[in-house]
């Protein structure tokens, strides 16, 4: 990094502790006058922590943040805290019934507000800055790219010396992304500082002098980036084989025999692939002698809030367990909902054994076959009024019901019993509400009231976020047997653990196949490396010469 | 609840295997927390209970006329119209919706059916139809309303409560409109017949509110359907993802519940021998339908309530009403000291239900 002067931002030895977590770590950063500082790192390595700190929305539990020499304004003081680091947040924070005028002026207008000078000095900032929007358009009317460049006017109107753009390119086409990096050189060339924060490394090669890296907590390196391959990036992020091995929660003792794993999935895979390994390979071959084809996806494009899908094609046959993968913004959760019914979709066709299933249809899904299990269980898993018997057993309701639409509880009752004890959900008795139980508890419940109607494909969409270990490992587990009992399923899911248990696993990658894995064991850091939008091949090479070198 | 002894089995096996896991529940006793979730069921259902035997004490002192046979007939009679009405906007609150143009409705629909059935001398259409072709006309009148307020909510994705207001007025307008604000009188027997015929001293209007209770109760008990709008009202994504048609249940719950304003308004209109401007919307009887809903426990956030609260709430205004009519309160008196008892029946229904009507909790 360049020494000449004071930093105009300088972070040293900053902790932040929630709970028993430490999300960060003694954190030194610091950034100049028109330098581009990358920040990455994987999901839960402490970046957003450090940009609410940066940001001065919290404060750390240890350690400093200076700006141009001097102490940071105390924590709530958005004000002067502005005039030195303003953040462009991923989440837009445009009030859209606000002009853009407005909205570049939010929470510093005068108390009598003059709209020729504001609109004024709005085209003022928009010339300097070769900006073309108009500053009496209302913000609604605005594209994602424009509204984003309303935020940036929004921090260079506070004068603001560093800008912080937290994942900018994530809802931005790729022409539109390129235009960003044009602004961010501008940026820098008239001396604000940027720090960029992104998934995409390529973005990070592009348009970043130097880069920083986090780890669970942890600076692990901070670098030019012409000095860095992306490899070497890749490997910064990932750590090495030991430490990703220790940060997995302790195995149950069955993986004892996980030996015979070691040499080609043991990098980052911990036992639980090595337990379901042999038993994948197995199904595999089964498969090989051919399993019917249940889903057919094609040229698949839909958008939601989950994140944009576009010309997905995919194919899942009975008995197969099929893993997609990506980046929180990828659009993993936006395919999921789409083949559920659950979301429309704009282009594409989904077909059931053969036949359509109409966009945005649930009901119909449901009645093709089509199990959900949701992302957000609170939001969609369960009515909480309701009892955990009903719960389970809504989707069935219509089977259940005797002559002109009659439910008896007791009947309700019992058809929700083998479920409720296949997969050990603890509650007090079927007449429960289901808001009372624990969230892995609750979680069960909505996958009952999935298995309650024997689907042919179960779409289940990051089934074990927020629920304990043991619990995570039945829910897996009894997706595993729904395919293994013939019937298929489609694991859409962040949390790379989970597709141990999986066939085979499709990358997205803004929102497109980027590629596939197959058969299991797979390999996580291949798999980091896929969702990062890199080839992972030259890097995994390495990493293996290099821990057979090590062993 | 009967057959909670079956899955009582796999509830012990996961307490041993599942070690780690330590639901709140599973300290108790599974046994224990059972009858403590039942108990508290019950004590929902009969919150209104010691209100109602306090009313009633007060009304026996206030007046002698009060706790007779005939008074009491009287309180049903006069309550029926309101009860079915009640029926009506507490299935559309369940669905997690609302509907102030029921008032309307029950006006309009009788106004609409009396005036195809009285001749032109009484400011009839001059069609003469049918008394009970007029009962029909009724009840399509009520499906209409409600259809075009369905489609409109669900469909149309408008404000429930802006949707029904101008419903509401538009309405009201109509039932003036069609008979130049004159009252209709002379209805014919068959059409007076639910809101005026008595078995002896029991008012059959009585009866009939009283089996509707019923059978809605049962229906939203016990019916696949009627779950479904506990479903819809509790979570509407949720029962969306579990494969319920959710716009399609909606639509028929406004139908539904403008069906039954139509035969309280059928009923009102034989009460009073005839159809007036006023039935409805200028007597404002909507606050009182909302009134014995929330009084009654059924949640305006959908997917909590029931017909006994219902119904309990229905009477508990009923007896407010004839008290204060017993109690010879003056006239211009009457609507602020009624309003007033309800607003404290209101705060009284929530320190003994437990139910928040604040916006958000």
């Amino acid at each position: 990094m360049t020494s000449s002067g004071l930093a105009l931002v300088e972070v040293t030895g900053v902790e932040k502790r929630f709970g028993t977590t430490r999300a960060l770590r003694g954190v030194d950063v610091s950034l100049n006058a028109g330098q581009c500082l990358g920040l990455v790192g994987r999901n839960g390595a402490g970046k957003s922590t450090l940009v609410s700190i940066l940001s001065g929305l919290s404060e750390p539990d240890a350690g400093s943040v200076r700006f141009g020499g001097a102490p940071a304004p105390r924590i709530g003081d958005i004000d002067r805290w502005r005039e030195w680091i303003a953040t462009v947040f991923q989440h837009s924070m445009i009030v859209p019934d606000l002009s853009v005028a407005e909205n570049v002026f939010l929470g510093s207008t005068p108390r009598l507000v003059s709209w020729r000078e504001l609109r004024a000095r709005t085209r003022d900032i928009m010339r300097e800055w070769g900006f073309d929007i108009a500053a009496q358009t209302p913000c609604r009317e605005l594209s994602v790219e424009q509204l984003q460049i309303v935020e940036i006017a929004r921090a260079l109107a506070r004068g603001a010396k560093c800008v912080l753009l937290d994942e900018p390119t994530a809802a931005l086409e790729r022409q539109a992304g390129l235009r960003l990096f044009e602004r961010v050189r501008q940026l820098t060339a008239a001396g604000v500082a940027v720090l960029y924060i992104s998934h995409h490394l390529e973005e990070v090669f592009e348009i970043c002098q130097d880069v920083a890296v986090l780890r669970d907590g942890e600076l692990v390196l901070t670098a030019p980036t012409a000095s860095l391959s992306k490899d070497d990036l890749v490997a910064a992020m990932v750590g090495g084989v030991r430490h990703v091995q220790s940060a997995e929660p302790a195995e149950p003792a069955e993986s004892g025999g996980s030996g015979e794993s070691a040499g080609s999935g043991g990098s980052g895979q911990s036992g639980r692939s090595g337990e379901s390994g042999p038993r994948g390979q197995s199904r595999s071959e089964e498969l090989a002698a051919g399993g019917a084809e249940v889903l057919a996806v094609d040229d698949l494009a839909a958008q939601s809030a989950g994140g944009r899908v576009s010309g997905v094609s995919l194919r899942v046959h009975a008995g197969e367990v099929v893993g997609v993968t990506g980046l929180l913004s990828a659009g993993v959760a936006t395919l999921g909902r789409a083949i559920a019914g659950a979301e429309p979709y704009a282009a594409g066709e989904v077909r059931m054994n053969g036949r359509r299933v109409p966009s945005g249809r649930r009901d119909l899904a449901q009645r093709a076959g089509i199990g959900y299990i949701p992302e957000d269980r609170r939001a969609e898993g369960f009515v909480a009024g309701l009892a955990v018997a009903e719960n389970a057993t809504m989707t069935i309701a219509r089977q259940l019901s005797g002559p002109f639409g009659l439910l008896r509880p007791g009947r309700r009752a019992a058809a929700a019993a083998p479920l409720t004890s296949r997969l050990y959900l603890v509650s007090s008795g079927p007449g429960q509400p289901a808001g009372e139980l624990s969230g892995g508890n609750q979680q069960k419940v909505t996958v009952a009231r999935t298995l309650a109607h024997r689907p042919s494909l179960i779409v289940a969409i990051t089934p074990t976020r927020g629920v304990d270990v043991a619990s995570k490992e039945l829910l897996l587990s009894s997706l595993a047997d729904v395919a293994a009992s013939g019937a298929c399923v489609l694991l859409c899911t962040d949390e790379l653990p989970d597709l141990a248990i999986c066939d085979r696993v499709i990358v997205l990658v803004r929102g497109e196949v980027f590629t596939e894995f197959g058969p299991p064991p797979f390999d996580r850091d291949e798999l980091i490396v896929a969702t990062e939008g890199l080839s992972g091949t030259t890097y995994s090479a390495a990493h293996a010469t290099a821990q057979e070198a090590a062993e | 609840m009967t057959s909670n002894q079956s899955p009582e089995a796999p509830v012990g096996a996961a307490v041993l295997s599942a070690g780690e896991q330590t639901p709140p529940s599973a300290s108790r006793g599974a046994i224990g927390s059972w009858l403590a979730t039942a108990n508290v069921g019950v004590l929902r259902e009969v919150a209104l209970l010691p209100v109602l035997v306090l009313l009633i004490i007060v009304g026996t002192v206030v007046s002698p006329a009060f706790l007779t046979v005939s008074n009491f007939a009287g309180i049903g009679q006069q309550s029926s119209a309101l009860g079915v009405v009640v029926v009506g906007e507490s299935l559309i609150l369940l669905i997690g919706g609302m509907d102030l143009s029921l008032e309307s409705t029950f006006g309009l629909a009788p106004m609409v059916a009396a005036w195809l059935i009285v001749p032109v001398s009484a400011y009839g259409a001059g069609t003469d139809l049918s008394p009970y072709l007029g009962i029909l006309v009724l009840i399509a009148v009520g499906a209409a309303v409600g259809l075009v307020n369905g489609l409109l909510i669900v469909k149309g994705r408008l404000n429930g409560f802006i949707v029904t207001l101008g419903m509401t007025i538009v309405l009201a307008g109509l039932q003036n409109g069609i008979v130049k604000a004159q009252t209709l009188f002379n209805l014919p027997q068959p059409f007076a017949y639910l809101g005026s015929a008595s078995f002896g001293q029991l008012p059959v209007s009585l009866v009939v509110t009283a089996i509707i209770f019923i059978l809605v109760g049962l229906f939203l008990r016990y019916h696949r359907t009627g779950r479904a709008i506990y479903a819809v009202g509790g979570n509407p994504a949720a029962a969306r993802a579990a494969g319920i048609k959710v716009e399609r249940i909606k639509i028929g719950v406004y139908i539904a519940g403008s069906i039954l304003a139509a035969i309280g308004g059928l009923m009102e209109a034989g009460r009073v021998s005839a159809v007036t401007g006023q039935q409805g919307y200028q007597e404002g009887i909507i606050f009182s339908v909302f009134a014995a809903a929330v009084i009654g426990g059924v949640s305006l956030k959908g997917g909590r309530g029931n017909m006994i609260g219902a119904a309990s709430g229905v009477i508990l205004l009923g007896i407010v009403q004839d008290i204060l009519d017993l109690a010879n309160v003056s006239n211009y008196w009457i609507e602020a000291i009624n309003g007033a008892v309800i607003l404290f029946a209101l705060v009284l229904a929530r320190i003994v239900g437990g139910e928040s009507t604040a916006e958000e909790r």
